[in-house]
């Protein structure tokens, strides 16, 4: 296959990844929220140690625009939106792209859930603006997009899945294993499904649980066995990120790595943050559902190996 | 050689406790926060056995020192085939049992494509056509020419390929390896 005759064959996706893209941003207008820009090439990006960021002089390709969000809604934004491109080195599958397109928005004094409540609504307007209904074909399934999706705690599905309890048993290989390879392909293929209650170790930039610190508010939506959007009550105590920071750092080290600095702006802003609920979506996955693509190659003009 | 299994793509040749392994498919799975999960289906280069394997971002994995070159088969002793590298005219013996139905496909002088570990040949692919006599056909059955009748045929190798009624013995056979089936008659021996 040439590129031509690759390109002539994804040019219904291409359109309709337009309209998608189209509806996201008339869909955020019409809450009230503000689009934002911020920098690609930055400074610092946050230390997360299974994520490498390509560098570029020194600087490096933005992993994801988090930072910068929290930075504006410190200064008061209160309902901001972006879709930005992000970097990632080394993820390239049949899900992965390195250079992808992430949807971030917060609410000022949201939480996790909140923002799953966006996103039911976010997916319910995409598909109206596509002509369907809440019935979503995807590679030979039927799933109803009609909310509110069925909520599923990390604990009991693990311990119904696999039979361990990953609040207790601290073990992130484990983890990150059993869920892509037995927990995601034994979810109920029909519905959408929120992952909550992720285990303390696993909250990246979420606050821990008030009724549980063992557990993080951290919420993951998976809708035909993709990963399409990870959402947070956002992690406001300064103390606890710079400790989070240097651990990550130190693993970042571990792996041999060169971490980078802090992201000094970002820490400074912290104690500004109020409660907020934050969450990013793989533009890209949102294309896959919504064109049955069964790789990401399908609805991206130029993927990794065609660039 | 250890290579980070970040490196490792469809195709690559895996050393996995002394047996080399091609990579037929590959997945990258990654939580969005979690480690990367890569799911491998391996299949043997010895015995075309199929495994599959999971590793994780960080993970070394043994890269095969597999190369490939051009072979021609000379001839066979007791369960050896014996062939010689065009370029070195070295030669490497490669047993029956590993050879499989490839065997078929060997006529003396015939040029393959051959797979070796270090020095050692571990396989051979057969040009995707070869000409084969046909040393055993079977009568007829139906003298309806209006349809395409198939019958079955001995090559002069052991290979039975089903071809058109009209081949007759001594006819020589196109036959395309990579599906064991007839292409089209090409001749006749004299």
């Amino acid at each position: 296959m040439n590129e031509r005759q690759r390109l002539g064959r994804i040019r219904a996706h291409l359109e309709r990844r337009a309209l998608i893209f189209e509806s996201v941003r008339s869909f955020f207008r019409s809450a009230g929220f503000t689009e934002i820009e911020t920098p690609l090439r930055t400074p610092a990006v946050a230390p997360e140690s299974q994520i490498v960021p390509f560098e570029s002089e020194g600087w490096y390709l933005s992993t994801s625009p988090e930072l910068y969000m929290k930075r504006l809604l410190a200064a008061g934004y209160d309902r901001i939106f972006q879709i930005s491109r992000c970097f990632r080195k080394g993820e390239r599958g049949r899900w992965h792209n390195p250079e992808f397109a992430l949807l971030e928005w917060y609410r000022k004094g949201g939480n996790h859930l909140d923002m799953i409540a966006d996103t039911e609504q976010l997916v319910g307007a995409v598909a109206r603006s596509l002509g369907m209904g809440h019935t979503l074909p995807y590679q030979g399934r039927r799933i109803d997009l009609s909310p509110p999706w069925p909520l599923f705690p990390i604990r009991s599905l693990f311990r119904e899945i696999v039979g361990w309890d990953p609040l207790v048993v601290d073990d992130p290989v484990r983890f990150d294993t059993d869920l892509v390879t037995r927990i995601i392909p034994a979810l109920p293929p029909e519905r959408p499904a929120v992952l909550t209650d992720y285990p303390a170790s696993m909250a990246s930039l979420a606050r821990l649980s008030a009724a549980d610190p063992a557990s993080a508010e951290r919420a993951e939506v998976f809708i035909g066995g993709l990963e399409i959007a990870n959402a947070f009550s956002e992690l406001t105590d300064p103390g606890e990120q710079r400790e989070r920071f240097s651990k990550e750092n130190e693993e970042i080290r571990r792996q041999g790595r060169r971490p980078p600095p802090d992201p000094h702006p970002f820490l400074e802003a912290l104690p500004y943050l109020p409660p907020s609920g934050g969450i990013a979506l793989g533009m890209d996955r949102l294309v896959m559902l919504f064109c049955d693509a069964a790789s990401i190659d399908e609805v991206m003009a130029f993927p990794h190996e065609w660039a | 050689m250890a290579i980070d299994i970040g490196d490792v793509h469809k195709n690559s040749k895996l050393l996995i406790n002394g047996v080399p392994y091609n990579v037929d498919e590959m997945e990258f799975m990654k939580p969005g926060k979690g480690r990367a999960v890569y799911r491998l289906r391996l299949r043997s280069l010895i015995d075309g056995v199929g495994i599959d394997m999971t590793y994780h971002s960080g993970d070394r994995v043994e890269e095969a020192p597999v190369t490939t070159c051009e072979m021609q088969y000379l001839y066979k002793e007791d369960d050896q085939y014996i062939f010689m590298n065009s370029q070195t005219f070295e030669q490497h013996p490669l047993s029956d049992k590993a050879i499989g139905d490839n065997k078929y496909y060997l006529k003396e002088g015939v040029t393959v494509t051959g797979m070796m570990l270090g020095d050692t040949l571990i396989g051979i692919t057969p040009p995707t056509f070869i000409e084969l006599t046909a040393v055993q056909v079977a009568v007829s059955t139906k003298t309806d020419t209006h349809t395409a009748q198939m019958k079955t045929a001995v090559m002069e190798t052991g290979l039975t390929v089903g071809v058109p009624s009209f081949v007759t013995e001594g006819d020589i056979i196109k036959i395309d390896t990579r599906t064991g089936t007839y292409v089209e008659r090409t001749g006749k021996k004299r």
